[in-house]
Order: C-alpha cells, then sequence, then structure tokens
C-alpha cells in the first residue's frame, strides 16, 4: 500500500546525513581539515617544520593571539566587535611591570611571589575595568561597539604612553625569576602559555555548552530583539563578553610582559586585526550568533603556521600578509556558498 | 478578568475582557492599535492610564517578564526566534531546565529535548526538538512558538497572526490546537486579518478601528460581512 510507505520515507529525509548536520557542517570544522592539510604541506616542503623545536616556537606566538581571539569570539557572538583588544594588552603588560616595580619596595617584596601576584591581578583588574566600561556603553547607552572599543583602542595606547613616557618597561624585584617560569616555563613539557590556552579553551567550550549564560549568548547574537522577549538580561550578557575580553587581553598582556622580559609601550600594535581574523577564519560570524573556543584557536594557529611556513619554505614574506587576507575571504566565502547549498 | 486602558491615541479608552477557556478574536485593520493592545497587555509597554485586572487581582506589568509570571504568553507574528538556535533552545529559551553537577548550575539538555519533543508530538508537527530553527518551515516554527507558551502552562496566550505565511494543513492543525487549549481552560486572544480562519474557532470577535472598539459580539451574532464593514468603518459601531 503506497500510503502506508509513505512516513518512513519522510522520516529519512527529515534527517538528513550526518556530514549535512552538527560538527561537520560548522566552518571551524572545514577550517581544521584545512589546516591539517596545510600543515602536511608545509612538513613535505620543509621538514624542519615538525621538529619539536620548531612546533615549541609556533605553539609560543600563536598563544597569545589565540588567548585574545577566545574573548574576541565571545564578543563576535553577541554580534559586537572589540577592537580594543591589542591596546589594553600592552596597556596590562607595562601595569604588570610597573606595579612589580612599585611593590617590590613594599612590604609585598618580603613575601615570595607576592609582587609577581598582585602585580598580575591588579594589570587584569585594568582591563577587566575596561571592559566593563566597553560593555556598559555599548549594551546600556547603545553606542556602536565598533565605534566604542575603536576609542578605547586610542584610549589604552594613549594610557600606555603616558604612564611609560614612551620607555619600555621591564621586570624588577624577587619574583622576576617565577614570573618568567609562569609565563614561559613548561608544564609536562608544554610551554605554560598553551597550557593556560588549552585549559581556557576547555573552559569556554563548556561553558558555551552547559551554562544557561552561554545559550543566552547565542541567543543575544542571534536575535537580541528575542531574546529579550523572553526574559533574557540582554545587557547582562552583552557587558559580560567585553569583561571578558577585556581580561582575555590582559591576561595575555602579562604573559607577552613575562615572555619577552620587556614591555614596550608599542606592544602589540595592531594585533587587534589579527585577533579579529583568527576568530573569523575559526568559523566566528561577524552578523553573530555563531563561534566556539576551539575556533578561535584554530584560526590563530593557521595564520601562525602560515607565518612559520613562509620562512621555513624561504619564500618571499612579503606575501605572507596577503596569503592570510586570502585566507580570511575563503573561509567566509566558502562558509556562504555552503549555506547557500551551492555544495 | 477585566481591562480597560487607553494609550494615547493608538488606543482610545478601550474596555476589553476575556473569559477563562474563550477564544476571542481580534481583528482591525493595519493601525487600528492591536498591537498596541498586545503590547500593553504582554508587559511590553504599560498602559498611559487605566487599569488591568487578571485572574481578580489588579496587575501592573513592569516588564514582560511580570506578564508571564502572571500567566500570560504572547506569541508573535514574526515569531521572535532565534535562528541560530534549535528548536527545543528556542521552547526553553529564558527558563532553560538546569541540573546541578559538582555544585554548579548547568543546562540539562537531554530534559529539555525530551519535554520539546513530547510538545512537538502534542501539536502533531514533524518539528524535531535538536533541528537548528533556521531550518524549519513556516509551519514548523510555529510550532515551536506554540510550544513555548504550552510549556508555561499560560492562563492566557495571545497569538499574533498565526496562521498568516504557513501551508493550509498547518493552518488547520494551529486552530485545532487553539481548540484544545480552550478545553483546558486556556484563554486565547487569536489576532489575525484571515476572516475565515476566527469564524472557525472564535467564540467571540472584538473588532478595533482607529484605536476604538466598534464591536465586541459573539461570533453566532454576527456574519463576516458585518465585520468586513466594521473594519473599514462602512458601518460606525455594532
Amino acid at each position: 500500500m503506497a500510503g502506508a510507505s509513505e512516513p518512513p520515507a519522510l522520516t529519512a529525509r527529515l534527517r538528513p546525513r550526518w556530514w549535512r548536520r552538527g560538527m561537520p557542517q560548522t566552518q571551524t570544522a572545514y577550517v581544521g581539515v584545512a589546516f591539517a592539510a596545510l600543515i602536511v604541506m608545509i612538513w613535505i616542503l620543509a621538514p624542519v617544520f615538525m621538529t619539536p623545536r620548531n612546533l615549541l616556537n609556533i605553539s609560543k606566538n600563536f598563544s597569545f593571539i589565540a588567548l585574545m581571539s577566545l574573548g574576541e569570539t565571545l564578543v563576535i557572538i553577541s554580534g559586537g566587535i572589540d577592537l580594543s583588544v591589542g591596546s589594553v594588552c600592552a596597556l596590562s603588560a607595562v601595569v604588570t611591570m610597573m606595579l612589580m616595580r612599585f611593590l617590590s619596595a613594599t612590604a609585598a617584596a618580603q613575601l615570595p611571589g607576592a609582587t609577581i601576584t598582585l602585580a598580575a591581578l591588579g594589570a587584569m583588574a585594568l582591563a577587566a575595568l575596561i571592559g566593563l566600561v566597553n560593555g556598559l556603553f555599548i549594551a546600556r547607552i547603545r553606542l556602536s561597539s565598533f565605534v566604542t572599543t575603536l576609542g578605547m583602542l586610542s584610549v589604552a595606547r594613549g594610557m600606555t604612553y603616558v604612564l611609560t613616557q614612551g620607555r619600555a618597561q621591564y621586570p624588577v624585584g624577587p619574583d622576576v625569576a617565577l614570573f618568567t617560569r609562569f609565563a614561559n616555563g613548561a608544564v609536562l613539557g608544554l610551554p605554560t602559555q598553551l597550557v593556560y590556552l588549552l585549559v581556557l579553551i576547555v573552559l569556554m567550550a563548556l561553558a558555551l555548552r552547559h551554562l544557561v549564560w552561554g545559550r543566552h549568548l547565542y541567543a543575544v547574537g542571534g536575535n537580541a530583539q528575542a531574546a529579550a522577549l523572553t526574559g533574557v538580561r540582554v545587557p547582562r550578557v552583552v557587558v559580560s563578553v567585553y569583561v571578558l575580553s577585556g581580561l582575555a587581553a590582559g591576561f595575555s598582556g602579562v604573559l607577552i610582559a613575562g615572555w619577552l622580559g620587556a614591555a614596550p609601550a608599542n606592544l602589540a600594535t595592531g594585533y587587534e586585526l589579527r585577533v579579529i581574523a583568527a576568530a573569523v577564519i575559526g568559523g566566528a560570524n561577524l552578523a553573530g550568533g555563531i563561534g566556539g573556543a576551539a575556533g578561535a584557536a584554530i584560526g590563530a594557529a593557521l595564520i601562525e603556521v602560515i607565518r612559520n611556513g613562509f620562512v621555513l619554505i624561504g619564500a618571499n614574506t612579503y606575501w605572507e600578509e596577503v596569503f592570510v587576507g586570502v585566507i580570511i575571504i575563503i573561509a567566509v566565502l566558502v562558509d556562504q556558498l555552503r549555506t547557500r547549498r551551492v555544495f | 478578568m477585566g481591562m480597560e486602558y487607553g494609550a494615547i491615541r493608538a488606543l482610545a479608552e478601550v474596555d476589553y475582557t476575556v473569559a477563562p477557556g474563550e477564544i476571542v478574536g481580534l481583528i482591525g485593520d493595519n493601525g487600528a492599535g492591536k498591537s498596541t493592545l498586545v503590547k500593553i497587555i504582554a508587559g511590553n509597554f504599560p498602559p498611559t492610564h487605566g487599569t488591568m485586572h487578571f485572574n481578580g487581582r489588579e496587575v501592573r506589568f513592569r516588564g514582560p517578564e511580570d506578564a508571564r509570571n502572571a500567566g500570560i504568553e504572547v506569541v508573535y507574528q514574526d515569531l521572535a526566534l532565534a535562528d541560530n538556535l534549535s528548536g527545543a533552545a528556542n521552547v526553553f529559551l529564558g527558563r532553560e531546565l538546569r541540573r546541578r553537577v559538582a555544585g554548579l548550575s548547568i543546562m540539562d539538555h537531554a530534559a529539555m529535548t525530551r519535554r520539546a519533543a513530547q510538545l512537538f508530538a502534542e501539536l502533531k508537527s514533524e518539528t524535531r526538538p535538536e533541528a537548528l530553527v533556521r531550518t524549519l518551515s513556516g509551519g514548523q516554527r510555529q510550532a515551536v512558538a506554540i510550544a513555548r507558551t504550552r510549556l508555561a502552562a499560560a492562563k492566557l496566550v495571545l497569538l499574533d497572526e498565526p496562521t498568516a505565511s504557513i501551508s493550509v494543513r498547518q493552518v488547520a492543525e494551529v486552530l485545532d490546537l487553539m481548540r484544545r487549549m480552550r478545553d483546558h481552560g486556556q484563554s486565547v486572544i487569536f489576532i489575525s486579518h484571515a476572516m475565515p480562519h476566527i469564524f472557525a474557532v472564535a467564540d467571540r470577535i472584538t473588532v478595533l478601528r482607529r484605536g476604538q472598539k466598534v464591536a465586541d459580539k459573539p461570533v453566532g451574532a454576527t456574519s463576516p460581512e458585518e465585520v468586513t464593514a466594521l473594519i473599514t468603518g462602512a458601518v460606525e459601531r455594532a
């Protein structure tokens, strides 16, 4: 009977094949595949790529950008953008150094680890405060995130120059060695920067998937009006992502300072564009509502592997920026074509 | 339940009541004040003057949350769904089921998916709870929006053009659903332009014109012709 055989056929069509749904359907997944292919290609062209020493170098270099990309991705999911991350990173780095020097002359110097702990926490509190100001202007006063954070980019960079009078800052006091171990040491053979990054990726992925906050963040990015109608506290969610983005940039600044052993006032200039590029390549959609922790890290790693590969292969490094730009456009283009079911 | 308001110009001195287990058709031309009335009842903005009674008590909603807590749910014309989330996620948006794991309150995905599937089955909808709303048909999106109100066990549900832009078969289902809501003692305010749909399910019809109530009578005591005349103003009042 024709009528009886119809429902099963309908059910079969309702549930799409596995590659048409879920994770394999996301931009993050195919950028991950492209990333793996790129690694194999560079490995063949320059076998030195796969040496532990080179991989260590890459992982250190990309961790800073990836950390900031995590925060940036949250902002992008909410439907906004944070252009201030590079400047906040630099401000945090110099404030860490200056607080360290100041605290070394106080009673805190008596307690091992106290100066660097307080200095790092102070710098990150300042970074979070900047994020809070960004968030309040954007969520409460409804200024555009682009303009607000563009202004903050300038304010934070300017403050960095005012505080340092343009002079680079260096770590001083009893905790310099500890600071280096914290920012540029090793845990189980892995660089500490990479360990912090991996831990934060896992925490962020879990929070986005399992906390009500994560669900509400995606809802705000997908349809802020609908979210508000269902009782989601939209301003609170929006403020939270700018604070977290500030914190991520601040933490990255602390780590860069410890890694370099110096914090020039022009540190991390222009990083915001690399950070946003990493998030976008990794699948964060600037229209809001889409993105994830793994994507941000894969995007940052992809950019760094390209940089590194260009050097190792001996290609003209002037082409590197061109290549990264083309990758950004291709990643977004492929996503568009897939959404339109071109293939 | 009794209500009366007046928001200047948009709605002038409209007395409006809905009895428990009653479907009231609310009809009127664009700009007649339907949306304003809906938004006042839903708590989106307070009436500039007048009072509102719900369940025998005077209520004053400061926001949609207050109205929801009182037992009033709205299904908006644009459905107010987040396209990037699943059907289940949208059904539970703003009232996610949680469970405690190691002292942390996290979402109970399995329970929400199960309950959403149950609600969709009650609606006889083929919506899959895990499917992203972006991939759903108009009728399935409607089912998601209506499932939200079922979940809340709302006493009063406002449906804003629920039968617009969905298939004929789904229209019949949505009308059926309204009848089932009435059978459960839920009140429904059914806002629509589609006269046949209103006459098919409504117990009573209220007509608004230029912010004023021009008619309020049982379905049996009026006709589509009279209502049309009232909407356009060919007949002043009935």
